[in-house]
């Protein structure tokens, strides 16, 4: 069983939600993303998305961009990703983690290189923004192959009926983009998610998890009342980038425990 | 020979928007309906003809087309070899090509209820002829530039400002053509709803390769009846430079099939191909995917888009659109480039032998075709795309002359 699947069945028999907190690797930099993988999973993060530094970021708003600009300064690749899930590995061996990022870093490795590795290094998920399902069946079919799972958005503007052909598609678990926008806007309207998320759980096999928006607490817990799991990227990234360097662990812990709390008490 | 065959049938894009391996629907989920219903609304009205009168009709009164063909005798006979002759699309309304396009996909935006175009800016043309049709057909109008672009095209700026168009500066990344595109892009996916994203060029996701072609392709399909009239035949080469290269395409597509014919485009060189300051991907970059699309990138090796220069905003550009990319692999088109310096070099001399003042990124054009035209015979003709007017450029060509406007 893959280990986004166990954490998703242990999490339900304790009726408890996902909490998922987005990361760009490399931000501020490689020592700096390792202590804060773990700082995440002490605090109380279930699955870790790494993202992948890219210096056209399309879908992400001003707090990504930054953050990749920073990783990218410091000429963080995508194989000092993987390099870095490898060391993350050798103390932990549950915590699930998901890379995410945008196509042009892994055709440029090469997809099956890239899928090669990140079995290798224990990588659970894969999720390219850019990559819609028309345009990913190498990488789906590696990843298949190597029992790594595919993570696909769905949007408020995805129809129906596409939603079927990603169910058909999905593992691990998808990923419900809660509003029209780039990460990191902030008009998120819990009724319309809700019921979003209802629509999609008709079609789809896997969890759910809701993601951009999700700023505090208060959208955390309405976020995860409708859904199998919140993920939070921009806030988090925001607390990285706002906090002195000595206190950027201690930071983030206290943020994702807040978070935490809020979520338990659904 | 195989590839003769199938030229015959050249028919790209298929129906996912694919030319060979370039090209697609490379973005987030959240633009995916957008583009099929951006597609499917295309397809329908190319197909009404009362749609394609009235582009053809705005074409004539508005832009001023047929844009004339002119031969550049003095200039010519200077060189002492092939003939240049030149399509002027310097002369049409707003001053180059990009308004063939734009009148085009507002008219679009029109019949899908659209009332925000938005647009992204490099030289400005693009981003003036959006502001232009905006007025023309009373739509909202934000047009995103690079603030390095917009500090050299300031009475471009001014001239969108003029039109009622809001243009917001971009600070991100080489804060040049690709990061607009970008912004304009992340306006995309939060307005999806209300807002036409008129692309510039032929990049972009599918359709946008397929439709800005298109539009620009009248360019071409009037040289096709206007040169037998001329010289009693189609021209021996057709030349055009090349950013995103949706003049190039306007004037190779119709062409495709017409072997006899050489395509050549020309991507700048910047201070040298061998410098690594250029904005050159066909002649130097690696496929990758950028901005919805697979195609020639200039990127490193991990894969991250490297900054590119130019003297001219508008080439200015690390990617180039998928069907130049297809082209090239299938060695229908020659592509080669130009430097900052030919590229003056050619301006002062179109300049000064012809009166007419060509855009610094038609000047990349004229500049090779300069190179070539003394190894050839008089009775050789090249068509030069004369894509733009240079007035947007008075203020970079004092600088490179050291003279202070
Ligand atoms: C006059 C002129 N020619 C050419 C270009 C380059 O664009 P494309 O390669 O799409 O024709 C521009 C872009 O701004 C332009 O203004």
């Amino acid at each position: 069983m893959s280990r986004i699947k166990k954490k998703f069945e242990d999490l339900s028999q304790n009726n408890r939600r996902a909490l998922i907190p987005f990361i760009t690797a490399g931000d501020p930099n490689l020592e700096v993303t390792l202590k804060l993988m773990s700082a995440l999973v002490d605090s109380g993060s279930d699955i870790i998305e790494l993202g992948i530094p890219f210096s056209d970021p399309i879908a992400d708003g001003p707090t990504i961009q930054r953050a990749s600009e920073r990783a990218l300064a410091g000429e963080t690749s995508l194989s000092n990703v993987l390099d870095l899930v490898k060391t993350f590995r050798e103390t932990d061996r549950e915590t699930p983690v998901v890379l995410m990022g945008y196509a042009n870093p892994i055709e440029a490795l090469g997809v099956d290189a890239f899928v090669a590795r990140a079995a290798e290094v224990g990588v659970d998920g894969v999720l390219v923004v850019d990559y819609p399902p028309e345009e990913s069946s190498a990488l789906n079919l590696a990843l298949k192959e190597n029992q790594i799972d595919s993570i696909f958005l769905l949007a408020p503007t995805t129809l129906e009926a596409r939603i079927t052909d990603v169910a058909a598609l999905a593992t691990g678990y998808v990923y419900y983009v809660s509003l029209k926008g780039v990460t990191g806007a902030g008009h998120l309207d819990i009724e319309d998610v809700s019921k979003r998320v209802e629509q999609i759980k008709k079609h789809v096999k896997v969890p759910v998890g809701v993601g951009f928006g999700i700023r505090d607490g208060e959208t955390a817990r309405a976020v995860a009342q409708v859904s199998d799991a919140v993920v939070i990227g921009s806030r988090l990234v925001e607390e990285i980038e706002q906090s002195e360097a000595e206190n950027i662990i201690k930071n983030v812990e206290g943020f994702i425990r807040s978070i935490r709390k809020a979520i338990d008490q659904v | 020979m195989q590839m003769q065959e199938d030229l015959q049938n050249y028919n790209f894009p298929d129906h996912k928007g694919h030319f060979g391996p370039y090209g697609g629907v490379f973005v987030p989920e959240t633009l995916i309906h957008a583009l099929e219903d951006l597609r499917d609304n295309y397809e329908k009205l190319k197909n009404t003809p009362s749609f394609m009168e009235e582009f053809h009709d705005d074409l004539k009164h508005f832009v001023g087309r047929p844009s004339p063909v002119y031969y550049a005798k003095r200039l010519s006979e200077m060189l002492g070899g092939a003939q240049i002759w030149l399509k002027r699309e310097d002369l049409n309304h707003t001053g180059a090509h990009k308004v063939n396009n734009t009148v085009g996909q507002a008219l679009l935006a029109r019949h899908m209820g659209k009332k925000r175009i938005i647009a992204e800016t490099g030289a400005g043309q693009h981003g003036v002829a959006s502001a232009t049709v905006a007025a023309r057909y009373g739509m909202e109008c934000v047009v995103y530039m690079g603030s390095e672009d917009i500090k050299r095209q300031a009475s471009n700026v001014y001239r969108m400002r003029l039109l009622g168009a809001e243009v917001v500066p971009v600070e991100s990344g080489s804060k040049t053509l690709k990061d607009a595109l970008n912004e304009a892009m992340r306006d995309w996916v939060t307005n999806v709803e209300n807002t036409f994203y008129i692309i510039g060029t032929v990049a972009g996701p599918h359709p946008y390769p397929m439709i800005v072609r298109d539009f620009n392709s009248v360019v071409g399909e009037e040289l096709k009846t206007q040169m037998p009239q001329l010289i009693g035949r189609q021209p021996d080469a057709v030349i055009a430079c090349v950013g995103g290269g949706s003049n190039a395409l306007g004037v190779f597509y119709p062409y495709i099939k017409d072997e006899g014919v050489r395509l050549i485009g020309v991507e700048a060189g910047g201070s040298g191909i061998d410098t690594g300051k250029h904005a050159a991907p066909l002649a130097s970059g690696t496929p990758g995917v950028l901005h919805g699309n697979r195609t020639y990138l200039m990127q490193d090796p991990n894969g991250q888009i490297i900054e590119t220069h130019s003297i001219s905003a508008g080439l200015d550009y690390p990617g180039v659109g998928p069907e130049h990319s297809w082209l090239k692999d299938i060695g229908r088109a020659e592509y080669v480039s130009a430097n900052d310096d030919e590229a003056l070099e050619a301006f002062h001399k179109l300049t000064k032998i012809e009166g007419i003042m060509p855009a610094l990124e038609t000047a990349h054009a004229v500049a090779h075709a300069m190179k070539i035209a003394p190894d050839m015979s008089s009775d050789q003709v090249l068509l030069v795309n004369l894509s733009g007017r240079g007035d947007k450029d008075m203020a970079t060509v004092a600088t490179a002359s050291n003279i202070g406007l």
